[in-house]
């Protein structure tokens, strides 16, 4: 599914005057998603910059109605909007959780667990700026290793939790990753995702100019170079199917990867192990395992059946 | 109508069924687990025509229920225990958005240690929260609350979220003789589902983002003047019922033989039973006692109550649960009701983690207040009945403890 | 037949304030104080590929007639996120005076 810019109506898909901080990555999702969607949906918020950015009631700055929901309970909130349409015969409504890392790979992961398992007929849409941005830069289970942060002021010593890979593993209907730098890729996958019946989950990474120190300006740029240098693959996992998005392709062979030291002087949150080769080196070292870890998703779930008749006969 | 004999849980499964609930969700906690277990039972029969979210925790049912209704449908949830103090957040959460919805607390004792039975510790926990809260006295009440909680709840004076209280095992577990209501009676009487508003693409409503402080403040005075709307709704709801249905109870509580009391026992739950034979046995003594059973916790009573005990000698409280640090809960909600009169007052914790109490004890309890009474109007907050297996090595006040 | 499939949405009867907003504009006020920079779109090197438009955190670019975009100044906070994204170079980041 392509997407063309030229085709997108002309309409509004974000109410200016929000609380968002300039150059902020989550509005921009907000946008791309109403842009797939169009109308027929209703989000459900659980707590994080997206329940400020709604502003001050009784105007919201999100154009679309919104369930607000405690931190832990995006997921099930969803999966009980969704029951209550389906209940009074309003099939058609799709219900989309937008939540945070902190919300979606911490205390919302039960949650979320639960309705994968069940299938519960969801998109559930993470918005990953990789730390708990609302309280001020906190570490989260999806801060990556090295980033600075207001509870890991020499850096995080742990690498990031794999929470799309994890989600393949419940074997949910659909599960894909996208970067706010590659708008008409998420939005593909929105468009996409809603035509699938069944639990889905899209994985945002969503570059936050506050919390990882970089001029506003360069929020999409951050976007594409974390793709570019092999740090955050795009892919998608579909019915028991995996494929690297075509954009992300190329990535697969390191000569074609922008140096990941690219991707972090830009940040500061990374200043101060820019001039620590182990340390750069820690970080080169995950995205050979995440790539290693892709090669064989590749395999394990090829849209080729010999790969998955050689993995059944192993 | 038909009657049945039914387990106070399956009781809260009939009226559920009878008020054509569109989606339950529900996590299993001893002793309400019969209740999802039997709601299941009819929705995979088809007799109930309604979504079963099996969730994985309290917090998803509550916040799975609270979806639902948000999107317009009726819902119900049920739990006990840690599985409500799991809840807790979104307990809060369904009360301050205003949107009506019905669950089942049957009530029990609060670890450590693990404990499955009976006390009100887990219900009167949640009594800020903004929900309509209940407690029935037996099984047949516990039907009825049911039915009646869906009225009250999605009544446009009230827009508040109601729990029902039964007590675990005396009533979940234990069966009596219960009249199930017509369901085409049932239909007339209760209207389709109202709310104030939905979350849905047309309505382009958001609901909970950041509001003005003053505002905020508000949002808690119209909740406290919808509690107080509510008081006319629950009489007005039990009257009704008791026309079309035959059974009334007396709205937000019950007066057993008070017409000429000068003495009271305030009690709540199925132990009201017991203090009601205490009472009983008095009264053939020529003793002027009766029974308020308190039904609703919140909104309190507390007109009816004056009403009722304004011209008492003595007033003696039975709690079910505490407030570390102060007295039992019932009694300071009584105590402060009761705050401009001269009246001898007197708490009694007991009964905690389903220790028995009985008729014979309440009945010694009430002679012995009675005679203090007499001798001078007194004052007494909180003395605890211990268990028989304690009792005579440990003072029955917690401040002699600290005395000695 | 379930008789409650629809619900009815009916008025509060007592003093009510619930917590309920709509979509709507400045839900923070007017965001154009905020900025210290603001974006200036040259038309004449402006090719109308809307790349800027679909990058804009804000939705305060405007698509004119033939898909040249001009700028909200009562919103844009001035991230300059468009500028940079601009193929064509055609927007400027000028200091606010
Ligand atoms: C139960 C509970 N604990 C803590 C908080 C405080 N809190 C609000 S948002 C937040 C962090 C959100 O992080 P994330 O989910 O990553 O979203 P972001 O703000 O980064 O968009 C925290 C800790 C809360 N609202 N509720
Ligand atoms: S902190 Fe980051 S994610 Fe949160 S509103 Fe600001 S820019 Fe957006
Ligand atoms: S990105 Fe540049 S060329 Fe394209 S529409 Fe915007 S201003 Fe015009
Ligand atoms: S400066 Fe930022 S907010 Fe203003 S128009 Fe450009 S992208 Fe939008
Ligand atoms: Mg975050």
């Amino acid at each position: 599914m392509t997407v063309n810019i030229k085709r997108i109506p002309k309409k509004k898909f974000l109410m200016p005057g929000n609380a968002a901080c300039p150059g902020c990555p989550e509005t921009m999702g907000m946008r791309y998603l109403k842009m797939a969607l169009g109308d027929n949906f209703v989000m459900v918020i659980p707590a994080g910059c997206s329940s400020v950015i709604q502003g001050i009631a009784p105007r919201s700055g999100i154009y679309a109605p919104i369930l607000n929901i405690v931190f832990a309970a995006g997921a099930s909130a969803a999966a009980g909007m969704k029951a209550g349409f389906e209940s009074i015969g309003r099939k058609d409504v799709e219900v989309v959780v937008w939540a945070g890392d902190g919300g979606t790979g911490d205390i919302g992961f039960q949650a979320l667990s639960g309705a994968a398992e069940r299938d519960d007929d969801i998109l559930y849409i993470c918005v990953d700026n990789e730390a708990y941005m609302n309280t001020g830069i906190q570490r989260s289970s999806l801060t990556p290793y090295g980033a600075w942060t207001t509870t890991t002021w020499t850096g995080k010593r742990e690498h990031k939790k794999n929470i799309p890979l994890i989600m393949i593993a419940h074997g949910v209907k659909y599960v894909a990753t996208a970067s706010v730098g590659y708008p008409t890729d998420f939005i593909a996958k929105v468009k996409k995702a809603s035509q699938i019946r069944g639990f889905k989950y899209i994985h945002l990474l969503a570059p936050c100019p506050v919390g990882w120190r970089f001029d506003p300006a360069l929020t999409g740029e951050i976007g594409q170079l974390a793709v570019k240098t092999g740090l955050f693959p795009l892919y998608e996992y579909e019915n028991g199917k995996f494929q690297l998005s075509p954009l992300a392709r190329r990535y697969k062979d390191p000569s074609n990867r922008v140096p990941v030291v690219e991707y972090l002087k830009l940040q500061g949150r990374y200043k101060h192990l820019i001039n620590k080769p182990e340390e750069i080196k820690k970080i080169e070292e995950y995205i050979e395992s995440i790539w290693y870890m892709i090669d064989v998703l590749e395999k394990a779930f090829n849209p080729k059946e010999e790969a998955r008749k050689l993995l059944g006969s192993l | 109508m038909v009657v049945k004999t039914l387990t106070g849980n399956y009781a809260v499964a009939y009226a559920v069924k009878l008020a054509r609930v569109n989606v339950v969700s529900a996590y299993p906690i001893t002793p309400q687990t019969t209740i999802v277990e039997k709601l299941s039972e009819m929705i995979e029969k088809g007799e109930l025509n309604a979504r079963m979210i099996r969730v994985e925790s309290e917090h998803s049912a509550l916040a799975a229920v609270y979806g639902a209704a948000s999107a317009g449908a009726r819902a119900f949830t049920a739990t006990s225990s840690h599985g409500l103090l799991y809840m807790h957040e979104v307990v809060w959460w369904a009360a301050g958005s205003r949107i009506p919805l019905v669950m089942a607390v049957v009530t029990r004792a609060i670890g450590p240690p693990w404990n499955i039975h009976v006390d009100h510790q887990d219900i009167l926990d949640q009594r800020d929260s903004g929900w309509i809260i209940a407690v029935a006295q037996e099984n047949q009440e516990v039907l009825d609350l049911t039915l009646q909680a869906f009225k009250i709840s999605e009544d446009p004076r009230v827009y508040l979220p109601m729990m029902v209280g039964l007590d675990g095992f005396i009533l979940s577990h234990t069966t009596a003789p219960v009249d199930i209501p017509d369901q085409e009676l049932v239909d007339s009487w209760l209207p389709p589902r109202r709310q104030p508003y939905i979350i849905a693409p047309e309505s382009e409503v958001v609901m909970g983002n950041i509001a003005p402080d003053e505002d905020h403040f508000m949002m808690r005075y119209s909740m406290a003047a919808s509690m107080e709307a509510a008081k006319k709704v629950i009489e007005e709801v039990d009257k009704e019922y008791g026309e079309i249905f035959g059974r009334s109870y007396g709205g937000l509580v019950e007066c057993y033989k008070c017409e000429d009391a000068e003495y009271f026992v305030v009690i709540m739950g199925s132990w009201a039973g017991d203090a009601k034979k205490a009472v009983d046995t008095l009264r053939e003594q020529n003793i002027p006692v009766g029974v308020v059973r308190i039904r609703f916790v919140r909104p309190w009573p507390r007109e009816k109550l004056l009403e009722i005990l304004s011209g008492a000698k003595g007033v003696l409280v039975f709690d079910r649960a505490v407030s570390m640090g102060s007295t039992g809960i019932l009694f300071s909600e009584v105590a402060q009701t009761l705050y401009p009169l001269n009246i001898s007052l007197k708490g009694l914790v007991a009964g905690l983690a389903g220790v028995d109490v009985g008729p014979s004890r309440i009945e010694a309890e009430i002679l012995k207040f009675i005679k203090q009474a007499e001798e001078g109007a007194i004052y007494t907050p909180t003395e605890w009945i211990l268990p028989e297996k304690y009792a005579g090595r440990y003072p029955s006040s917690p401040k002699e403890v600290i005395a000695k | 037949m379930n008789v409650n499939s629809k619900p009815v949405l009916e008025e509060p009867k007592t003093v009510f304030f619930a917590p309920i907003s709509h979509p709507s504009p400045g839900s923070v006020g007017k965001t154009g104080t905020w900025r210290t920079h603001k974006p200036v779109v040259d038309l004449d090197k402006c090719t109308g590929c809307l790349i800027c438009w679909l990058y804009c955190p804000e939705d305060t670019i405007i698509r004119l007639e033939n898909d040249k975009v001009s700028i909200d100044y009562e919103y844009c906070k001035g991230c300059g996120i468009c500028a940079h994204q601009c193929p064509f170079d055609a927007i400027q980041m000028v200091p606010e005076g």
